[in-house]
């Protein structure tokens, strides 16, 4: 679903991404892990369009269709999403209200009628469940004085609502206590299928006890330099990262 | 939500200023009576003499004429106003019909119901949905009043000006002037001289409107000026809701209008006052619009009487409008919510008075500038505390927001407190829309055009939740409307 071939982006000017490569398939779950400052969450903003971001040189290809030929919005509705390391609040904005133009611009992509208010408010029903986020949190401003947990929980409960079919998770175990990474995850698995496929960012292994990689990836000074399976996560959580970064630096 | 196709890049966003053009910009084919260019004293006499006024409004007009002659137009606010020549403006434009104004809806111009139509405003829908009893202003006469039968059970006076001049002179000649003299400013002189039409409303003792007063206000003829005259009493325990809305069409040439709206508030009553105003702001370029000079003024005569003011500007070229309360009555409450939104080049120094003279009294303020082209925005806004008024309270928030680099904020709060009981405050912010946000947005599948829309309408919600529920979804769409294409 995902062919990303020698991607390079950078940001002012400075190269973050130096030849990403990297293949997903639909019901994969991948983790992409690596050291601070390596360009983990370069590239998931590259992948979800952040403007901040030029794309140098590489493809991506994404069901058949050119990624990043796409605006930031048409790949949302082809079913990226970008579960944000911090989420952005929007005072006087409801989540409801959010959540319905964010719902209803997918379906006018797809020629299909928006959403009836009671169909709607059913979903966010079903949906909130999911992730259990309370009622008062989904009336609420979007993201407005939500605590670390409670963001990253709404992240969730928006990729419940938007049913993605490939979820980048930027770093969501941060800032989360054990309770809150439980929900968070949970909320993650409940949403796998085999048609849908996950990248995960993280600094830890802890995460990914609760959502089981197929893949782990080592991302360093914009390269994957090594792939493995989930065992190599644990090597990483054992040994740190330093012997990566001495074998690359060698070479 | 209707929004216009305009893909971007991205790469720029909040940078280029591309303007959209004005939604309402045409011109409707009426046959409409305009007088020769010019302002002397024998156009005051013509403009009374056409409308048969008496004697004594007559010399209410030569009066403020004379006086407006002594004047200058005002510099002080934070405008750039293009010199206006007052002898090439016309001071009366009529719809042909007003001699045999209609009856029913079968009587109204076709041209102009269709103009209602175009604007989405139109009688029939007015009348059938929303139970608004609308008195549409087209240029200078009220061509159709509304509801007034049913009004006129509850004693409740909601007619044009001139009609009230007719029917009820002593109420109109008691009370005009009384709250803005025509001695107060240029403009207000100006008014008072040649003004043309506007509404005049009355709620007796103890009534409650019961429903929705509205004006919709078009200035429709080319080099015309537009001095509308609004009076609105609200007798003991009495309360109303009026709201003012406008949109303008399409012209080149600068169009002058200078309007007055006189408030007065006795003993327990109540009135809130909304307008949403979306006159021709001008092209892209800054050429044309509409300058829009207007005094409004309300008067808390009556212990614990209380004012409200909503305003949600969008439109004009050059704005000029400070909406104030006199809380003179005791325990009297004023209040002012304000959206100005500002974009291309499009100037707005708008704000609020509140001058509290008796005790207790109280006061909001909140404010919200939005900025965005080459546009400037200022808040300019006075509370005064005289020595008598012992314990006042006032609450002032005033925050910009700046969608371009391009584009001013300005903030001017004079505070003059001369009490020492009272208890003043006043917060400021100002911000940068974020780019953060936008993208946030767009990567839950919202362009761009509507996430500026969400973002701006959350940043107003404050003011917005305080405008009747018939106005709060045109006004909505409206700051998105407005703000379509200042970013991209």
């Amino acid at each position: 679903m995902l062919d990303i071939k020698n991607l390079h982006a950078n940001i002012d000017g400075k190269e973050i991404l130096k030849g990403i490569n990297l293949v997903v398939r639909p019901g994969e779950v991948h983790a992409i892990m690596g050291p601070n400052g390596s360009g983990k969450s370069t590239l998931s903003s590259v992948l979800a369009g952040n403007p901040a971001f030029t794309v140098t040189a590489g493809t991506v290809d994404f069901y058949g269709k050119d990624l990043l030929a796409l605006s930031p919005e048409d790949r949302s509705h082809e079913g990226v999403f970008l579960s944000f390391q911090y989420p952005v609040e929007i005072p006087g904005v409801s989540m409801v209200n959010f959540m319905r133009a964010a719902i209803n611009e997918k379906r006018k992509y797809f020629n299909e009628d928006p959403l009836s208010a009671t169909e709607f408010l059913k979903l966010m029903r079903e949906k909130r469940a999911i992730v259990e986020l309370d009622n008062k949190l989904a009336s609420r401003s979007v993201n407005e004085g939500f605590s670390g947990g409670e963001k990253k929980r709404n992240e969730i409960f928006q990729m419940a609502v938007l049913e993605p079919r490939l979820s980048i998770l930027d770093e969501t175990d941060s800032g989360l206590d054990i309770d809150a990474l439980r929900i968070v995850a949970g909320g993650v698995n409940k949403l796998k299928t085999e048609n849908n496929a996950t990248i995960v960012i993280t600094h830890y292994q802890r995460l990914l006890d609760y959502i089981k990689p197929d893949f782990v990836h080592v991302l360093y000074k914009g390269k994957i330099v090594k792939t493995g399976g989930p065992e190599l996560a644990l090597e990483l959580e054992e040994k740190g990262y330093d012997w990566i970064k001495q074998e690359e630096d060698a070479r | 939500m209707e929004k216009e196709e305009n893909k971007t890049d991205g790469n720029d966003i909040l940078k280029d200023v591309t303007g959209n053009d004005y939604k309402y910009g045409f011109v409707s084919d009426i046959d409409t009576h305009v007088i020769a260019k010019g302002l002397n004293e024998e156009v005051v006499r013509y403009i009374s003499n056409i409308k048969g006024e008496p004697e004594w409004l007559l010399q209410f007009r030569l009066d403020a004429y004379r006086h407006w002659l002594t004047l200058k137009m005002p510099t002080w606010a934070h405008l750039d106003i293009p010199n206006i020549d007052y002898q090439a403006i016309s001071y009366y434009a009529a719809p042909k019909n007003k001699d045999d104004s209609p009856k029913s809806m079968e009587e109204v111009d076709p041209e102009l119901r269709k103009t209602f139509d175009k604007l989405g405003i139109s009688l029939e829908e007015q009348m059938r949905i929303s139970g608004i009893a609308v008195d549409a202003v087209m240029d200078s006469v009220s061509v159709k009043t509304t509801y007034r039968d049913k009004l006129a059970e509850l004693g409740v006076i909601f007619c044009s000006f001139s009609e009230a001049v007719k029917d009820y002179p002593d109420l109109v000649r008691k009370y005009l002037g009384k709250v803005v003299s025509y001695r107060d400013n240029f403009f207000a002189a100006l008014n008072s001289a040649v003004f043309s039409d506007g509404s005049f409303v009355y709620i007796p003792k103890g009534v409650r409107c019961p429903m929705e007063l509205s004006t919709y206000f078009r200035i429709n003829a080319a080099n015309t000026g537009q001095f509308e005259r609004t009076l609105i009493v609200a007798d003991d325990d009495a309360y109303v809701s009026y709201l003012e809305g406008c949109t303008a069409p399409m012209r080149d040439e600068n169009q002058l209008h200078a309007a007055i709206v006189e408030i007065i508030v006795e003993d327990r009553a109540e009135v809130k006052y909304s307008t949403v105003q979306n006159w021709y702001p001008g092209d892209k370029n800054g050429k044309g619009g509409i300058y829009n000079f207007v005094t409004k003024r309300g008067l808390c005569r009556g212990d614990f009487s209380k004012l409200s003011w909503t305003q949600v500007e969008t439109g004009s070229a050059i704005t000029w409008k400070y909406p104030s309360c006199v809380l003179s009555g005791d325990n009297s409450v004023g209040e002012f919510y304000s959206v100005a939104v500002t974009n291309n080049y499009q100037q707005a120094d708008t704000g609020t008075k509140m001058i509290h003279i008796g005790k207790n009294t109280k006061s909001t303020i909140v404010s919200k500038g939005i900025s965005a082209g080459h546009s400037q925005n200022s808040y300019r806004g006075m509370v005064k505390v005289v020595p008598k008024a012992a314990n006042c309270r006032n609450y002032t928030q005033c925050d910009s927001l700046l969608l371009s680099s391009t584009s001013g904020a300005h903030t001017f709060p004079y505070i003059d407190v001369q009490n020492d009981t009272a208890i003043v405050e006043h917060e400021a912010t100002t911000s940068k829309i974020n780019e953060e946000q936008i993208f946030y947005c767009n990567q839950r599948g919202i362009p761009t055009e509507d996430a500026i829309g969400l973002i701006v309408n959350g940043y107003a919600k404050e003011v917005m939740n305080k405008l009747p529920m018939e106005f709060a979804v045109e006004a909505q769409k409206l700051l998105q409307v407005t703000l379509e294409g200042s970013v991209g």
